[in-house]
């Protein structure tokens, strides 16, 4: 990775930093800790259920809000306050300063992911007393999930290369959804036909396919998962980050910035 | 080529590829899950949980779960699947979130009460599931059509009667369910009936596959009675000729019928050197009950032809 672009990275993690992002993590412990105290009263023998899907679940869900809402004002923010032109006057090109406000964005919600696992971890303790060797399979969830961070954080700089940060956040949320039910889509694509199958089956590929990065639920019930599977979703992901990405250059290169 | 050109280039060319690369990715994934787990699992199985978590908004999620159900039931037919587990739920979750919707009811009347692999095999559910239409929908007499039809399959006459005779009671019910009342009275399970009971549910319904299914139905009845009437010509002939006939051709003279007959493919119906009517191709009429040679069994599934 070149240095400006490393310095963009480090620069947009400080920014996220500085922007109170990581205040989600309270929410999120008191979320753990509160469910984690209360599953262990109410009910029998699901706590440890209840903690891997409730954590695994938040995890997810905080990221991906966080991957949206920090996404679309990476760009329209830098022109916003007219930082860009700074940037951009001095060496760094275009596509550095996309590729570069991405790591940071991703850099942000690794580490974001990380504080969260301890906590997870940290609760499935307490529930469990001892961590079992499938507990394991719970860091191939974590990986999976900043997979699909990876995704997101790239789509919203895509939407974002182009449009206001209002409509960004719609089109990154309504393909977050669409992409958690593609395999619904997938469905329907098999028993429509004609013009509708064709063009059904070509929405279910071309939409990010979050639905095979979810392993939540397998993972609680302590299923293992195989490495086929994971080189596959490795492969699918960064593809299509690099895909969102290279859109992304590619309109903020033409992108006239008067 | 400016900076910004070669940039381009190699930002459309990496886009390409990657896009390429993912769906190729995706398909290699779709090979670890050969059958997508989506048509058998109801994410929320309770209707009264369904309809406090569509906030309002049940309409729009009574057709979501509709479209669901039918592509459910599609799927599986398509496949050639022999069991509707979740066809039942997700009718109940449907008329549950809008009980005015009348497509479900009629679909449930079709295809929840009869054995697999032609339907859920849970009459007590479908019978169920018209009686909450009809308390929703009191004035719709297709709900008490679609109840009496329900206790016809199940050859309970008696209430298949009752239910019709109510059902002729609501302000502008059709004609003929006072006809099927007295029918079932009478505990007629003929052809004629299961005629009347087929076509108008033919006439009745908009959906495809109640269509098609009513098809099949009439398809096979039409042959069982055919070769009903065949069996009695060639049981006159043995008493007449004191032996069998020794073709087709021999009955189709001696009854003076106009031609040798045909099935409602157009196919001739045979004569086996045992006296038997027969059908040529028994897998084509999937109802059939009759014309079958000995030993003969249905294919594991038969799909409603168009």
């Amino acid at each position: 990775m070149s240095a400006r672009i490393l310095h963009i990275a480090k620069n947009t993690f400080r920014e996220a930093v500085r922007d109170r992002v990581l205040y989600n993590l309270i929410a999120f412990a008191l979320l753990l800790s509160g469910a984690a105290i209360l599953v262990s009263q109410i009910s029998i023998d699901i706590e440890r259920l209840v903690v891997v899907n409730l954590g695994l679940t938040a995890i997810s869900l905080f990221g991906v809000l966080i991957a949206i809402f920090i996404g679309i004002g990476l760009v329209s923010k830098e022109i916003e306050k007219r930082t860009l032109y700074t940037v951009l006057s001095r060496p760094v090109r275009r596509w550095e300063f996309i590729v570069g406000k991405f790591f940071g964005l991703a850099g942000t919600l690794v580490v974001n992911t990380l504080f969260m696992a301890i906590g997870v971890f940290g609760a499935l303790l307490y529930v469990a007393h001892r961590f079992s060797r499938p507990d394991a399979w719970i860091f191939v969830a974590l990986y999976f999930i900043i997979l699909e961070f990876l995704i997101i954080c790239s789509l919203s700089l895509l939407f974002s290369s182009f449009s206001s940060p209002l409509l960004s956040a719609v089109f990154a949320f309504s393909l977050f959804v669409i992409g958690s039910f593609a395999n619904d889509l997938r469905g329907f694509a098999g028993v429509a036909h004609g013009f509708t199958r064709w063009f059904a089956t070509a929405a279910a590929y071309l939409v990010p396919n979050f639905s095979t990065l979810n392993v939540i639920s397998a993972v609680a019930h302590q299923q293992p998962l195989g490495a086929h599977l994971i080189l596959q979703n490795t492969l699918y992901a960064l593809f299509y980050t690099v895909a969102a990405m290279s859109g992304a250059v590619l309109i903020f290169e033409r992108r006239n910035l008067k | 080529m400016s900076s910004r050109g070669r940039t381009t280039v190699l930002a459309a060319s990496s886009l390409l590829v990657s896009i390429t690369a993912s769906v190729l990715s995706l398909r290699h994934i779709d090979q670890l899950h050969p059958t997508s787990p989506v048509e058998d699992v109801l994410y929320i199985g309770s209707p009264k949980m369904v309809k406090r978590a569509s906030f309002g908004f049940d309409g729009l999620m009574a057709c979501m779960y509709w479209t669901r159900t039918v592509q459910y039931f599609g799927h599986r037919h398509l496949n050639g699947e022999m069991s509707y587990n979740e066809l039942a739920p997700l009718l109940e979750i449907t008329t549950a979130l809008d009980p005015n919707m009348m497509a479900p009811y009629q679909f449930g009347a079709s295809f929840l009460a009869p054995a697999p692999p032609n339907g859920a095999g849970e009459p007590d559910r479908a019978i169920r599931l018209m009686q909450y239409g009809i308390e929703h929908n009191p004035n719709d007499w297709h709900l008490y059509y679609n109840l009496g039809f329900v206790y016809y399959t199940l050859k309970d006459y008696k209430q298949a009667s009752a239910t019709f005779a109510r059902g002729s009671r609501v302000p502008n019910a059709h004609p003929f369910l006072k006809i099927l009342a007295a029918r079932m009275a009478e505990h007629t399970g003929d052809y004629s009936t299961a005629r009347m009971l087929w076509s108008a549910t033919f006439e009745t319904s908009q959906d495809s596959h109640i269509r098609l299914n009513a098809i099949a139905h009439l398809r096979s009845l039409q042959v069982d009675e055919d070769v009903t009437n065949l069996q009695a010509a060639v049981t006159r002939f043995g008493e007449r000729a004191g032996r069998l006939p020794s073709s087709m051709e021999e009955l189709t003279a001696a009854e003076h019928l106009p031609g040798i007959p045909i099935d409602p493919d157009g196919k001739p119906y045979e004569l086996s050197p045992e006296g038997r009517i027969l059908v040529q191709n028994p897998d084509n009429f999937i109802f059939v009950t009759k014309g079958t040679p000995p030993g003969y069994k249905p294919p594991a599934f038969g799909r409603l032809r168009k």
